[in-house]
C-alpha cells in the first residue's frame, strides 16, 4: 500500500473505541461478530440434537438432556442468529450508505440495541448454567407455567430485553429511511434491499411488543400466580399460543424479508441488469408485511379454535403466498437475458431460490386446513420451516457476507472457497431436511426423542447432512480468516455493483461521503 | 422401507384407514403435482437462463427490461386461482375431518395425562396407556408397548379428549387426523374406520420429559369382536372388585392413575424415585432432612408432592387431591408394601 487510507477502521483505535463507537458500520461489525458467536452456540446444539437422533431409543444423551439442547438449539437460533442476522449486520452497514447518508438517524440508539441484544443473550444464556429450560422455543403455556422449573423466567426476561433492541434497531431504519435520503433519491429509487429493511422494521416496531408482553404475562404467571393462561388458575391454555404467533408469524417475515432483500441485490448485480418489477417488489414486501399480522391461526389448526376461524386463518395465509410468489418470480424474469456470472454470492442466491421454492410450496401444503392437520407437529413442518428459514435466510446471510465483504473490509474473499463453502452447505442442507418431509408424511411427530425403528434410515440420512452443513459452514468461517490475513486489495467497485455503497473507497471513510451524492436515476441502471 | 413405491404419491404416507383420509390423499397428490410443475416452472426457468445467458466475455451487455405488465398480471392471477382451488379442498376436506357436534356411535372420553392417555367407554371399561412393558427388545428403547383400545369398523366413532395437565395432542397418521387435548376444554376427534387393523397413537403437541413415549394402539376390528371385547372387559371388571387390596392398588398404580409413567417397580430410574423397597424404608431429601418411608408419608407424597422432595429429583408430581379417593390411596400403599 502506498500510503495509509483514512477510513472508518482506523479512525480511532483500541477495543474502548469500539466499544463505545457511533459509527453504523463498526456497530454493524460488532453485530456481526456477536451474532456468528450465537450461530455457532446454536449449530454445536443442531449437531448435538441430530447426533441423538442417529438411532432410535437412547443414542448419547437421555430424553431430559435432549429436550434441552432442541429447546436451546431452536431459542438460540431464532431469537439470537435468525431474527436479528441481516438487518443487525447487513442492515446497519449498508441501509445508511445506500441511501447516500452519514450514519443512521440515531447512532446512539443503534449502540443501545447492541447492547441491549448482549445483555438479554446474557441473560438467557445463564440459564444454561442455572437451571436449563426444556420448553421448547415457543414456551407453550401451561407446560411452561406449571409444568417446568424456574428457568424459564431468565430465559423469557432474556428474550424479552433481545426484544426490545429489535424494536430499536427497527426505529431507527424507519426514521433514517424516510429522513437521511440523499438528494434526487426518492422512495421508487431506494435499493430493494432498504425497501426489505424498511418493511422489515415496521414488523419489528409493530410485532415485537406483542411478544414482550405476552413474555411479561407468563413470568406474572409463573412468579405471582396471577391466572392468566394456566387453567387451574381460570386462565386460558390456548391463549398463550394466540398471543406468541401474533409475534412470532410476523417474525418469519422479519426472518425472510431481509434475505429477499439481499437477493435482489444479488440477482442484479450478478446479472448485471436492471432489476425486473422493481415496483412489484417493493410493494410486495410491504404487502407481505401487512398481511401477515392476520394469520397467526394457521399454527392453531388443531388447537380447538373454531372451524370457521381455522377457514378465515387459512384464506388469508393463501394470500401471502402470492406477493411471495411474485417475488421469485421477478428474480428469474431478471436473469432473463441477463449477463450472468457465477460468482460465490450468486450461487448463494440461486441456492436461495432452489430451497425457497421448496419452502414456500410446502407452506402451501400446511396452509390448506384439511391437509396440515395430518403434517402439523410432525418432521414435515420442521423441514418446511428449516427450508424456508435457514435456506432462505442463511443462504443469503452467505451471499451477503461475501458479496460485501471487500466494501466492509477491504480485502476480497475468496470465490473458490466461498463455493467450495457453498457445494457443502447446499448438498448437506437437502440431504438434511429433504428426508424429513417424508418422516412427516409417515407421521413422525416433531421434538421426539425417541421413534419407531421405521424411521430410522431417514433420521440417519438426516444427521449425515447435518454433518454436511457443518462442515460446509466451517469453510465459509476459514474463508473469512483467510480474507483477513491474505486476501486480495478490493478496490471500490469488485462486482460492478450500480448502488451507491459502490462509490465509496473500501473500506468506507468514517463519515461515507466526501460528498452528498445527488441521484437522478434509480439504483439498477445496467444499459 | 422401499424405494421403489416413490412412483405413487402416496406411498410414504401410511395406509388411510379411514373414510376420511382417502380424501387427505386425493388433496395430498393434486398438491405433489401442481407443487411439482411450479418447481419445475420455476427453477428449470432459473437453471436455463442461467446456462443460456452466462457471461462469456467481460463486457457483455444484457437486455434492458424493466417491467411486463401482461407477464406479471399472469403470474399473480394464475397462481393465485390455484391457491383458492387449495384452499376450498381443504376446507372441504378439514369439514369432514372435524364433524363438530356429530354424535358417534360409539363414544370414548378420552384424557391426556404426562405421559400416557386414558381412554374411558359409556359403559365404564377403562383403557389406560402405557403398560410398563418395553415395546421392542432394545435396552435402549425408551418407548412402552402401547395398550390396546378397541373400535368397531364402518362406524362412526367419536372421542371426546381433554387433559389433566399440559397440551398434548392426539395424533393417528393412518387416520389424517389430529386433535389438541386441552387442559380445562373439551375437543372432539371423530372417524370412521373402514380398514381393520393396529393403528398407532402419537402424541403431537410438546409436553414434557417423555412426549415421544405417549403412545396408544387403536384396534380396529368387526361389530362381533367389538362386542365380544367389550364382554370380556365387563367380566374382568367385575372380577376386580373381589380383588384384594394390593391388587386393586396395583391396577390403580399402572392404569387410571398412571403412576408408573413415573416410577418404576424394579428399581430403576424414570423420572421420579422407584418404589422397589421403598416401604419402611429412610428416604433423603432435598432439603437435607429425612425419614422413614410409612402410610403417612405416602399419603402427604400424593396429595401434596412438593412437601418433600427425595434427594436428586426434579419437583416434577403434581398434586394428585381430587382425583383419588382416600381408599384408592390405602389400596395403593398395601400395593407398594409388596413390592419388596
Ligand atoms: C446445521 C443446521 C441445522 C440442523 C441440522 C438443525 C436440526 C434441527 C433439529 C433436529 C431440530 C429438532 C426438531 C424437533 O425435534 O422438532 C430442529 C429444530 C429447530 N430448528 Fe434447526 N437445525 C439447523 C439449523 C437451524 C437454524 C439455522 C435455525 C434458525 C432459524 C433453526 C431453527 C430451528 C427451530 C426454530 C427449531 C424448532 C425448535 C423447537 O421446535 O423447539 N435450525 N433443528
Ligand atoms: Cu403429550
Amino acid at each position: 500500500m502506498a500510503h495509509e487510507q483514512h477510513n472508518y477502521l482506523n479512525h480511532q483505535k483500541g477495543i474502548w473505541s469500539w466499544l463505545t463507537t457511533l459509527d453504523h458500520k463498526r456497530i454493524g461489525i460488532m453485530y456481526f461478530v456477536a451474532i456468528m458467536s450465537f450461530f455457532f452456540l446454536g449449530g454445536v446444539f443442531a449437531l448435538l440434537v441430530r447426533a441423538e437422533l442417529f438411532t432410535p431409543g437412547k443414542t448419547l444423551f437421555s430424553a431430559d438432556v435432549y429436550n434441552r439442547m432442541m429447546t436451546y438449539h431452536g431459542a438460540i437460533m431464532v431469537f439470537m442468529v435468525i431474527v436479528p442476522g441481516i438487518p443487525a449486520i447487513f442492515g446497519n452497514f449498508v441501509l445508511p450508505i445506500m441511501i447516500g447518508a452519514k450514519d443512521v438517524a440515531f447512532p446512539r440508539l443503534n449502540l443501545m440495541s447492541w447492547y441491549m441484544l448482549m445483555i438479554g443473550a446474557a441473560i438467557t444464556g445463564s440459564t444454561l448454567f442455572l437451571e436449563n429450560v426444556d420448553t421448547g422455543w415457543t414456551f407453550y403455556t401451561p407446560y411452561s407455567s406449571i409444568k417446568t422449573g424456574l428457568g424459564v423466567i431468565p430465559m423469557v426476561l432474556g428474550v424479552f430485553i433481545i426484544g426490545f433492541s429489535s424494536i430499536l434497531t427497527g426505529l431507527n431504519f424507519i426514521v433514517t429511511t424516510h429522513k437521511l435520503r440523499a438528494p434526487g433519491m426518492t422512495m421508487n429509487r431506494i435499493p430493494l434491499m432498504v425497501w426489505a429493511l424498511y418493511s422489515t422494521a415496521i414488523l419489528q416496531v409493530l410485532a415485537t411488543p406483542v411478544l414482550a408482553i405476552t413474555l411479561l404475562l407468563l413470568i406474572a404467571e409463573k412468579t405471582l400466580g396471577v391466572g392468566i393462561f394456566d387453567p387451574q388458575l381460570g386462565g386460558d391454555p390456548v391463549l398463550f399460543q394466540h398471543f406468541f404467533w401474533f409475534y412470532s408469524h410476523p417474525a418469519v417475515y422479519i426472518m425472510i424479508l431481509p434475505a429477499m432483500g439481499v437477493i435482489s441485490e444479488l440477482v442484479a448485480t450478478y446479472s448485471r441488469k436492471v432489476i425486473f418489477g422493481y415496483t412489484a417488489i417493493a410493494y410486495s414486501s410491504l404487502a407481505i408485511a401487512g398481511v401477515s399480522f392476520l394469520v397467526w391461526g394457521h399454527h392453531m389448526f388443531v388447537s380447538g379454535q373454531s372451524e370457521f376461524a381455522g377457514v378465515l386463518f387459512s384464506f388469508i395465509t393463501m394470500l401471502v403466498g402470492v406477493p411471495t410468489a411474485i417475488k421469485l418470480f421477478n428474480w428469474i424474469a431478471t436473469m432473463y437475458k441477463g449477463s450472468i456470472r457465477l460468482d460465490a454470492p450468486m450461487l448463494f442466491a440461486i441456492g436461495f431460490m432452489f430451497l425457497f421454492t421448496i419452502g414456500g410450496l410446502t407452506g402451501v401444503y400446511l396452509a390448506s386446513t384439511g391437509m396440515d392437520i395430518h403434517f402439523h407437529d410432525t418432521y414435515f413442518v420442521v423441514a418446511h420451516f428449516h427450508y424456508v428459514m435457514v435456506g432462505g435466510t442463511l443462504m443469503a446471510l452467505m451471499g451477503a457476507l461475501i458479496y460485501w465483504f471487500p466494501k466492509v473490509t477491504g480485502k476480497i474473499y475468496s470465490d473458490l472457497t466461498g463455493r467450495i463453502s457453498w457445494v457443502f452447505i447446499f448438498s448437506g442442507f437437502n440431504v438434511t431436511f429433504f428426508p424429513q418431509f417424508i418422516l412427516g408424511n409417515m407421521g413422525m411427530p416433531r421434538r421426539y426423542y425417541d421413534y419407531l425403528p421405521t424411521f430410522t434410515e431417514l433420521n440417519q440420512m438426516s444427521t449425515f447432512g447435518s454433518w454436511l452443513i457443518g462442515t460446509g459452514f466451517l469453510i465459509g468461517l476459514f474463508g473469512v480468516i483467510y480474507a483477513l490475513l491474505k486476501g486480495k486489495e478490493a478496490g471500490n467497485n469488485p462486482f460492478g455493483g450500480k448502488t451507491l455503497e459502490w462509490t465509496i473507497p473500501s473500506p468506507p471513510p468514517h463519515e461515507n461521503f466526501e460528498k452528498t451524492p445527488v441521484l437522478t436515476g434509480g439504483p439498477y441502471e445496467y444499459r | 422401507m422401499n424405494w421403489f413405491s416413490l412412483i405413487t404419491a402416496t406411498s410414504f404416507m401410511p395406509v388411510p384407514a379411514t373414510k376420511e383420509s382417502g380424501d387427505v390423499d386425493n388433496l395430498y397428490i393434486f398438491l405433489l403435482v401442481s407443487g411439482l410443475i411450479s418447481f419445475i416452472i420455476l427453477i428449470g426457468g432459473m437453471v436455463i437462463f442461467i446456462f443460456k445467458y452466462r457471461r462469456k466475455t467481460e463486457d457483455q451487455k444484457s437486455a434492458y427490461i424493466t417491467h411486463n405488465t401482461l407477464a406479471e398480471f399472469l403470474w399473480s392471477f394464475i397462481p393465485f386461482v390455484i391457491m383458492m382451488i387449495i384452499f376450498a379442498w381443504g376446507w372441504s376436506v378439514f369439514h369432514d375431518l372435524r364433524r363438530v357436534g356429530e354424535k358417534g356411535d360409539v363414544e370414548v372420553h378420552v384424557t391426556a395425562r404426562q405421559w400416557a392417555w386414558t381412554f374411558k367407554y359409556a359403559n365404564d371399561i377403562e383403557i389406560n396407556s402405557p403398560s410398563d412393558k418395553k415395546l421392542l427388545d432394545d435396552p435402549d428403547s425408551t418407548l412402552l408397548k402401547p395398550e390396546i383400545v378397541v373400535v368397531p369398523v364402518g362406524k362412526t366413532i367419536r372421542f371426546i379428549l381433554t387433559s389433566d395437565d399440559v397440551l398434548h395432542s392426539f395424533y393417528v397418521p393412518a387416520f389424517r387426523n389430529k386433535m389438541d387435548a386441552v387442559p380445562g376444554r373439551r375437543t372432539t376427534f371423530t372417524f370412521t374406520p373402514i380398514e381393520k387393523g393396529d393403528f398407532t397413537v402419537f402424541c403431537t403437541e410438546y409436553c414434557g420429559t417423555k412426549h415421544s413415549n405417549m403412545m396408544a394402539t387403536i384396534r380396529v376390528v368387526d361389530g362381533e369382536q367389538f362386542a365380544a371385547w367389550q364382554a370380556e372387559k365387563i367380566a374382568a371388571n367385575a372380577g376386580a372388585i373381589t380383588k384384594g387390596p394390593a391388587e386393586r392398588g396395583e391396577a390403580l398404580f399402572k392404569g387410571s392413575l398412571g403412576c408408573s409413567g413415573c416410577h418404576s417397580i424394579d428399581g430403576s430410574r424414570i423420572v421420579g424415585p422407584s418404589f422397589k423397597g421403598l416401604y419402611g424404608n429412610k428416604r433423603d431429601f432435598a432439603d437435607g432432612s429425612s425419614v422413614t418411608a410409612d402410610d403417612a408419608y405416602i399419603k402427604q407424597s400424593i396429595l401434596v408432592p412438593t412437601a418433600k422432595i427425595v434427594a436428586g429429583f426434579p419437583p416434577a408430581m403434581s398434586s394428585f387431591q381430587g382425583r383419588i379417593k382416600e381408599d384408592e390411596i390405602k389400596d395403593i400403599i398395601e400395593f407398594i408394601k409388596t413390592l419388596k
